[in-house]
């Protein structure tokens, strides 16, 4: 067999070499397109699965193989909205502590990245690492003490205590993102400022600013993610005057009973708001910094 | 409006480092197009910056029409810049990024307005173009707004660091004499940073060449061409550059290409005075001037006596008969350019020759230099060796 390939080689290579390659590219091209879609259904099939469970009656939701033709129903969200734990109260602990750690981390990044970007203060590079750092404790070995500050200080369960610790969680992040969106802003720029007589505030304001904004954009969505999301600090320091939506999501699972349909669409409901925006994020992303100042 | 004056200025960028600007004197007169010219990292830049209050001063002063302005804020010196990138604001329209600085003086809007839309006008701005963001502009209208965003301060003195480095060829010859002109109608002292020796001709009523932080000489730029205090100064104005050839020292002139370029006197008696045993020949490519070559192959190379049985061109004393062999040539329409390897291994040259009819390369030509377009320089520290 190996012999008569060998043989006929020769004679078909001087017409072949040119057409072989072009479709060697073209099938390489498809086979990487196949892979891509094979990776990308396989990670979005449980979402999928997720989605389409949330219409399904409690009854018809846990078969195997999994069902994908039945009669719609709305009425596990229905549960969820006016059931005997509506999830109202959680949405608005989750919304006030989400806006309010990210407006939180915005009013105090933006100073702190100025300070380690545009004019560095001195040992910027060791607080650059200091606020890196925090994030490298598992949050873990900080919760008991977190517990028992939030005892003393008679927080617990208290939406203000999940406001001052996400934003000291995403803070790092957010102060390493803008500080490096900062640093895309122009030095001879910011020098035609000081030279037209802008002053810090100005310079900042009507300068930096507007360069930075998209990233400040981006920043808020990725800490607006994270906070909406946080589980382990609410599951530990909140009850119920503060418990967020992944909150609801564990207390949607019941003692005993059916519950995946019900927890499908509680699922559902608590992912809207981050897939809107994670598409809002990704959006103002791509549009980037950029904007034509420098040639 | 007001002249500038460095005096003794300094700028040490790190401890023990070389200094940036090394004690610079420089007057610049009120209403001067002063054109600071060097190398990359000759400090040139640097010494702007410094007049901007960009950078601060290590030691000495800077006066902006007798005023010590060392340690003034940049927005209360009354200066304006342009730079190299415009570094206009993104965000702001074309009438705002002109007016920023203006509205930041807190000038009523009426007036701003009044002077942005003349800026334009001087400028030949389009006025459609006052209410777009600067990345809707070309490179050449950029260029024109970061200008117009200096005209409307009307301040003492205009500062330029490259503004002309970011156009294609063709906009910067004519921008070039646009703000020369432009310069002159408004007649403000402006300092211009460039390392184009060709613009810093063009635009400067003088111009400075610096090196390594120093200013090497400061004089009209037709008093750089022909009289250059050194062999750096000779060596980078013009175009193409002076040709620099060490040649031995002999009695009555040096010995190059196997003849003996006759020395102005001054120069024999520096020479003599510095005990010099060779010397640094500095010959524009203008100054070589192509003549016949003779029926000897080589030129004798003794005194003048000998000459005479040269080329008939080489009789004059004043004068010398240099042989060499074409290697490549640049034709430029109107002249073209004689790459030649000097017979007796004498180095290259550079020789401007009339368009039309260059010789061919591998032609062997002759060179007729006049003694009194020859200068000298010490070749040990580049000084000009002159009377």
């Amino acid at each position: 067999m190996t012999a008569v390939t060998a043989t006929d080689a020769p004679a078909q290579a001087p017409t072949a070499p040119k057409r072989s390659r072009r479709v060697r590219e073209i099938t390489g091209l498809a086979g990487w397109t196949v892979l891509g879609w094979v990776v990308g259904i396989a990670f979005f099939l449980p979402i999928l699965w997720m989605f389409l469970t949330a219409f399904k009656p409690e009854s018809s939701a846990e078969t195997w193989p999994p069902k994908f033709t039945f009669s719609p129903t709305l009425a596990e969200f229905r549960l969820v909205f006016s059931g005997s734990t509506p999830v109202g109260p959680f949405i608005e602990h989750s919304a006030i502590a989400t806006v309010g750690s990210t407006i939180l981390v915005l009013v105090l990044a933006l100073p702190a990245s100025y300070a380690l970007s545009i004019r560095p203060v001195g040992k910027w590079r060791d607080s650059l690492f200091f606020f890196i750092s925090t994030k490298m404790l598992p949050i873990v070995a900080a919760i008991g003490p977190l517990y028992v500050i939030a005892l003393k200080t008679h927080l617990l369960d208290s939406i203000w205590l999940l406001i001052i610790l996400y934003a000291a969680m995403n803070l790092p992040l957010a102060i390493w993102m803008i500080r490096s969106f900062m640093l895309e802003v122009p030095t001879e720029m910011l020098e035609a400022a000081r030279l037209d007589g802008a002053g810090r505030f100005r310079e900042i304001g009507e300068v930096i600013m507007p360069v930075v904004s998209p990233g400040l954009v981006s920043t808020a969505l990725i800490c607006v993610i994270f906070a909406w999301n946080e589980l382990f600090l609410a599951l530990n320091l909140t009850v119920t005057n503060a418990a967020t939506m992944p909150m609801f999501l564990i207390s949607s699972v019941p003692q005993e009973g059916l519950y995946i349909a019900h927890l499908s669409a509680a699922a559902t409901v608590a992912s809207v708001p981050v897939i809107l925006v994670g598409w809002i994020a990704q959006r103002s992303l791509v549009r980037g910094l950029s904007m034509g100042a420098i040639k | 409006m007001a002249g500038v004056r460095y005096v003794g200025a300094s700028r040490v960028y790190a401890k023990g480092a070389k200094p940036a600007v090394d004690v610079l004197d420089l007057d610049i007169k009120d209403g001067e197009f002063m054109v600071l010219v060097g190398p990359s990292g000759s400090g040139k830049t640097t010494a702007l910056r410094m007049l901007a209050g960009l950078e601060p001063l290590d030691g000495g002063r800077i006066e902006i029409g007798g005023r010590d302005i060392s340690d003034v804020q940049p927005k209360d010196r009354d200066i304006a810049m342009v730079f190299q990138n415009y570094a206009l604001y993104p965000s702001k329209t074309v009438a705002e990024n002109m007016g920023f600085a203006l509205k930041m003086q807190h000038v009523p809007k009426e007036e701003r307005t009044r002077r942005v839309h003349e800026a334009a006008r001087i400028l030949d701005l389009d006025e459609a173009l006052l209410d777009r963001k600067p990345k809707a502009l070309s490179g050449g209208q950029r260029q024109r707004v970061a200008m117009g965003r200096a005209i409307v301060r009307e301040p003492k003195v205009f500062l330029m660091d490259e503004p002309l480095s970011n156009l294609d060829a063709k906009l910067r010859v004519q921008t070039r004499s646009q703000i020369a002109e432009l310069q002159r109608r408004l007649g403000v002292t402006t300092v211009y940073v460039t390392h184009d020796q060709v613009e810093a001709m063009t635009m400067g009523h003088r111009v400075a060449v610096l090196s390594g932080g120093k200013l090497q000489q400061c004089a009209s730029p037709r008093e750089l061409y022909d009289n250059p205090v050194n062999q750096f100064v000779a060596g980078f104005i013009g175009s193409p550059a002076m040709n620099l050839l060490t040649a031995p020292l002999t009695e009555g002139g040096a010995r190059l290409a196997g003849a003996v370029v006759p020395l102005a006197s001054s120069v024999r008696v520096a020479a003599d005075r510095d005990k010099l045993t060779e010397i640094v020949l500095g010959i524009r490519p203008e100054q070589m001037h192509l003549t016949e070559v003779g029926t000897s192959d080589t030129v004798p190379a003794a005194g003048g006596p000998a000459r005479s049985g040269a080329s008939p061109a080489s009789a004059d004393p004043g004068s010398a008969v240099l042989l060499g062999d074409v290697v490549l040539v640049e034709e430029l329409g109107a002249d073209a350019l004689l790459h030649v390897r000097l017979a007796d291994d004498g180095g290259s040259v550079v020789a401007r020759a009339e368009g039309r009819k260059p010789p061919a390369p591998g032609q062997r030509v002759a060179f007729r230099v006049e003694s009194a377009d020859v200068l000298g320089f010490n070749p040990a520290n580049g000084a000009r060796l002159a009377g």
